[in-house]
């Protein structure tokens, strides 16, 4: 690991101009993600802004009738919140889903939304990755693609974003609330939040240099049953290889956004008018366009039928 | 002063500076050679609550709260297995909570009350969890062993706070000590040796349950 300073500013506004004005300076909350990246030298910040003492760990109602999840809200706090597991279960199952409980104990809901895929290319430094190395290529495009992206992504990069929990706020349609240096304060929507790779792969997020996430917003309760149902190679402590994050009502309209394939939490709108006809005619939405590799596309059936796995469940 | 524990963190330095120096005749295209930041490390200094007893440290910043422990305090019952957070070996109790400690940096615990195997029970003392594995044959080579430990003491203090799991059925409804509930809230410690079914006897018997 390359040496860095650290401090530990006192408020969002503090924290955001620190890293502002230092060259290289990153945020540390959970440090899950960072600091595996960081032993590998994938992430090498010269400086880090420890945000852990800056409040924003709290679950508040809002006027609205939803609730603001602060950005250092624990995954394990958030999975367990009354609030969350009674109105907003699937995002509850889908934290509950994601790493293991030592983690949960550790990673925030911002760090969360944040974290950095888990393409094989992205993590060996001797191969080509333009998200890691812009301009060096991408191993990945003809290499061993089984876990990554089928749609969204583009000659550039195939990673994934790896998330459980982004997925559920995107069905959820959350919204991401931030501070700059200046102190300057907005709220971006959880669909413009991941970006898609284009040519640029390294630019992950709508957030500025220097910007903080200071909390999550979920609008009030969507009602219905709600599923997060997860196909992984092992039974627990594994990335999704697809993953459904679905809101049915009780007359079979609903939400669905897909996870694991894509390089972010993946929902069409049109296509949830279909919900009522079934999973095929969603996925057909869905996936229109989607441009698998011989070895991942697998997963344009899996989504399918876990849709219909989600479905059944709703209904039953 | 010397130790095992100093050579420990020599022979480490000595390897990484070996790396270093490797890697920087290596360098991929564009990227910058940070001699400064590799020659100049950044001490902190940091107070820990560890197993009871305040602990004042100068620590580099890089040091995570596992390696503070091991080579620093000489506290090597928390072991280093993968270093990234994916075997659980490291797991150690802080603030209340098990978290893993190779991927958390020292001196992000200003003030913190930690808690290793070392303060769970010592060999004439043992913890109800300690005495459970030995009783079930909780492990074989015995590596992840504290880490196993340390998890089953927060996962049944999870159940009882009333954290649900992904297995559980109901999430508004309390979690019980399952078998089931058991093996997924274990799954981020491995064991190589495969003892999971007399982990799962251990913890089960801690739980007040016949196993």
């Amino acid at each position: 690991m390359k040496s860095f300073t650290y401090e530990r500013p006192g408020s969002p506004a503090e924290a955001a101009a620190a890293v502002a004005r230092t060259p290289n300076a990153k945020f540390i909350a959970g440090g899950t993600n960072l600091l595996d990246l960081m032993k590998l030298q994938i992430e090498t910040p010269a400086h880090l802004v420890d945000v852990n003492a800056l409040g924003l760990d709290t679950i508040e109602p809002t006027p609205e009738g939803g609730l603001r999840v602060g950005a250092l809200v624990r995954n394990t706090d958030l999975a367990a919140d009354a609030r969350v597991r009674k109105d907003y279960g699937v995002l509850s199952r889908a934290l509950l889903a994601g790493a293991s409980g030592q983690l949960r104990n550790k990673a925030t809901t911002a760090g969360n939304l944040l974290q950095r895929t888990r393409c094989p290319y992205f993590y060996d430094t001797a191969q080509a990755c333009n998200k890691r190395q812009p301009g060096s290529g991408c191993s990945a495009l003809d290499g061993i693609s089984r876990q990554l992206a089928v749609i969204g992504a583009s000659e550039a990069c195939i990673a994934t974003h790896p998330g459980d929990m982004a997925v559920a706020m995107r069905v959820l349609d959350a919204t991401v609330e931030t501070v700059d240096a200046k102190g300057a304060t907005r709220k971006i929507a959880i669909a413009d939040f991941h970006r898609l790779p284009g040519d640029t792969p390294q630019i992950e997020t709508a957030l500025k240099p220097g910007e903080l996430i200071t909390a999550v917003t979920l609008p009030k309760p969507l009602g219905g049953t709600h599923i997060y149902r997860k196909v992984r190679d092992r039974a627990s402590y594994a990335y999704a290889l697809v993953s459904v994050a679905a809101v049915v009502q009780p007359d079979g309209s609903g939400r669905v956004a897909f996870g694991g394939v894509a390089p972010k939490p993946w929902r069409v709108e049109a296509a949830e008018t279909d919900m009522a006809r079934g999973a095929k005619a969603v996925t057909d939405k869905v996936f229109a366009g989607a441009k698998p590799t011989h070895e991942n596309a697998y997963k344009l059936k899996l989504a399918e039928r876990t849709l219909t796995a989600a479905i059944t469940e709703a209904r039953a | 002063m010397t130790g095992p524990g100093d050579f420990d963190l020599n022979r480490r330095e000595l390897v990484a500076g070996g790396s270093a120096a490797a890697a920087l005749t290596s360098l991929p295209r564009g990227a910058h050679a940070e001699t400064t930041s590799m020659d100049r490390p950044t001490r902190m200094k940091v107070s820990l609550t560890v197993n009871g007893q305040r602990r004042d440290l100068e620590l580099d910043t890089r040091t995570s709260l596992l390696d503070a422990a091991r080579e620093h305090l000489h506290l090597t019952g928390s072991k280093k297995g993968c270093d990234h957070g994916q075997c659980g070996a490291c797991t150690m109790i802080v603030d209340g909570r098990r978290i893993n400690a190779c991927l958390t940096l020292a001196v992000m615990h200003q003030g913190a009350e930690i808690t290793t195997i070392e303060g769970l029970g010592q060999p004439d003392t043992l913890h109800p969890m300690q005495a459970a594995f030995v009783k079930h044959d909780g492990y074989q080579c015995g590596y992840c062993t504290p880490g196993q430990i340390c998890s089953g003491v927060a996962v049944l203090a999870e159940i009882k706070a009333g954290i649900p799991s992904h297995v559980t059925a109901d999430l508004n409804a309390a979690s019980q000590v399952t078998e089931a509930e058991i093996r997924e809230r274990m799954s981020g410690n491995i064991c190589r040796c495969g003892a999971y079914s007399n982990i799962v006897e251990a913890i089960t018997e801690v739980a007040g349950r016949p196993a």
